[in-house]
């Protein structure tokens, strides 16, 4: 589903963030990604979404060749990854709903659909009692549930959550993981980086461990492996 | 693009001009200031300019038929007259006519020449169909037969000339700056309401967003903040220049001057303000847009 085959990225300040990386991951995994500060985790994430693009090497996602995707087409590519940031990234000046409704928009669906999908998804991340709601109204924890709501809409086939609880405290954290397995659930395949190591080693899953540019350890149901 | 996502993204920049508030305030007043300094310029000069056309219309070439020519040899001339390619009009005007007028202009003493007595030649009034031609036109009649002189105001005609095309000049140059500063002011003020949402137009691009899909509501919401932006120095130049125009024809009347009517003239400063205000509006904030786009 997700392979990326001897990877370089070197970015124009001459720093290698991604050092010859070799990965795959298939549909319906949960994978979290683990590692030090700037080990190349985030730049990592970003090119399965098409942020960064590799200086050397292939990555394909589904069906999508990112080496070779114009950036025309990087808009349908991202359709079918959904992505979660730690900062959330929502629309200000929008309510949340229609931060959810915004990413079904924009590939077209109609206003119908929209709508039932919108309360269908905020239902699952329990906020739909405040769908009229700016984000500036809602606390951290909740700004990542919609989040999560607008990464789901469109039902990708990937969800990248880059340290989704990274800002929230110990116990939303955990309401946020619960949401995410039960989206895994459904066949979405995970990938999560994370500095979590509760988490981690509590909700076991593949973990690969990124360092210098590399995956230095790719093991089923492992440990988070860093102090904490 | 589908009838739906256009009625979506018409709904969607009405909502942003609602729910920017401030910025949108702020970035009509500034079309608002603009084009009202605009308007009231292009209203001001092309009068000026019409009133600088009115004196020069005014000028014309006084040809004074010889005393010898008979009624024919007249006609010959008055149609040789009519033949000059830049030749309006010819009025013939006899020589009693022009000394009831010098009657009429200096008083009841010059009314001893009347009859023989008359020193006055009878003349041709010519009007060329352009200003520039007048002393042109005055050099080919003073060949012809049966003239004894040829008079446009010579030297003091051409000078005029002269200054009411650099009057016309000057004119047109303002207009042309005022226009670009409109532009650059208009284009800018969208610019920065633009650069505030920077990150907006991230996100948008990151959920999976094309850039046409971003760009619509914003070229629609510059186009209308243009366009409301506009209406303003238009109801107040349309109101001025209509009881403007009033009160200065009634001190007018009687001369020759006239001021440009509003039928058309103000219709086509309106159309003009309204598409300098939606064309930048739009294209100001489609460019804008254009360099957080590439994510």
């Amino acid at each position: 589903m997700i392979e990326m085959t001897n990877v370089y990225k070197k970015y124009p300040n001459g720093i290698t963030a991604i050092n010859g990386l070799d990965v795959k991951i298939d549909q319906g995994e949960f994978v979290y990604v683990v590692g030090p500060s700037g080990a190349g985790k985030s730049t990592f994430i970003k090119m399965i979404y098409r942020e960064e693009v590799p200086t050397k090497g292939n990555v394909k996602v589904g069906e999508f060749d990112l080496v070779k995707l114009k950036a025309k087409k990087v808009p349908y590519l991202r359709r079918h990854v959904g992505v979660v940031y730690q900062d959330f990234k929502l629309l200000p000046r929008l309510t949340v709903s229609e931060n959810v409704a915004y990413a079904m928009q924009v590939v077209g669906k109609n206003p119908k659909t929209i709508q039932k999908r919108v309360l269908e998804v905020l239902d699952l991340v329990g906020l739909k009692h405040k769908v009229r709601m700016f984000p500036n109204e809602l606390s951290g924890g909740e700004q990542q549930r919609v989040a999560i709501a607008r990464a789901i809409a469109n039902m990708p086939r990937v969800l990248i959550a880059d340290e989704p609880t990274g800002n929230l405290d110990p116990e939303t954290a955990w309401g946020i993981m619960d949401l995410l397995e039960e989206i895994n659930n459904h066949g979405t395949t995970i990938i999560m980086a994370t500095h979590n190591s509760d988490i981690v080693n509590r909700v076991r899953h593949r973990v690969l461990a990124v360092e210098n540019g590399r995956i230095a350890r790719d093991q089923e149901g492992g440990e988070y492996g860093y102090e904490g | 693009m589908k009838a739906r996502t256009f009625w979506r993204h018409i709904v969607e920049s009405l909502k942003s001009i609602k729910r920017n508030g401030w910025m949108t305030i702020a970035a009509v007043s500034a079309v608002a200031v603009t084009l009202l300094l605009v308007g009231s310029f292009i209203a001001i000069l092309m009068n000026v300019n019409k009133l600088a056309s009115d004196v020069e219309e005014d000028v014309s070439v006084r040809v004074y038929i010889d005393l010898a020519a008979e009624e024919e040899d007249q006609e010959a001339l008055q149609q040789s007259l009519e033949d000059i390619d830049e030749v309006e009009t010819v009025v013939y005007s006899s020589r009693d006519d022009e000394l009831s007028q010098v009657i009429g202009s200096y008083g009841d003493e010059f009314g001893l020449f009347d009859g023989d007595d008359n020193p006055l030649y009878d003349v041709f009034i010519v009007n060329t169909a352009a200003p520039e031609v007048t002393s042109e036109v005055a050099g080919q009649a003073e060949d012809l037969s049966y003239v004894a002189d040829v008079n446009y105001g010579g030297a003091t005609a051409d000078r005029l000339f002269e200054v009411m095309a650099t009057v016309r000049n000057v004119g047109a140059i303002i207009i042309i700056a005022l226009i670009f500063t409109a532009v650059f002011l208009i284009a800018n003020t969208i610019r920065i309401t633009i650069f505030s949402r920077s990150t907006e137009i991230e996100i948008m691009k990151l959920v999976g967003a094309t850039n046409w899909f971003i760009r619509w509501p914003f070229l629609i919401e510059g186009a209308l903040i243009g366009f409301i932006g506009a209406l303003i120095p238009v109801s107040i130049i349309s109101y001025v220049y209509l009881s403007g125009f009033d009160t200065l024809m009634t001190y007018l009347s009687g001369t020759y001057f006239a001021l440009l009517p509003p039928n058309p003239f103000l219709y086509q400063i309106v159309a003009l303000l309204l598409t300098i205000g939606v064309v930048i509006g739009s294209v100001g904030s489609s460019l804008s847009i254009r360099k957080f786009l590439k994510v």
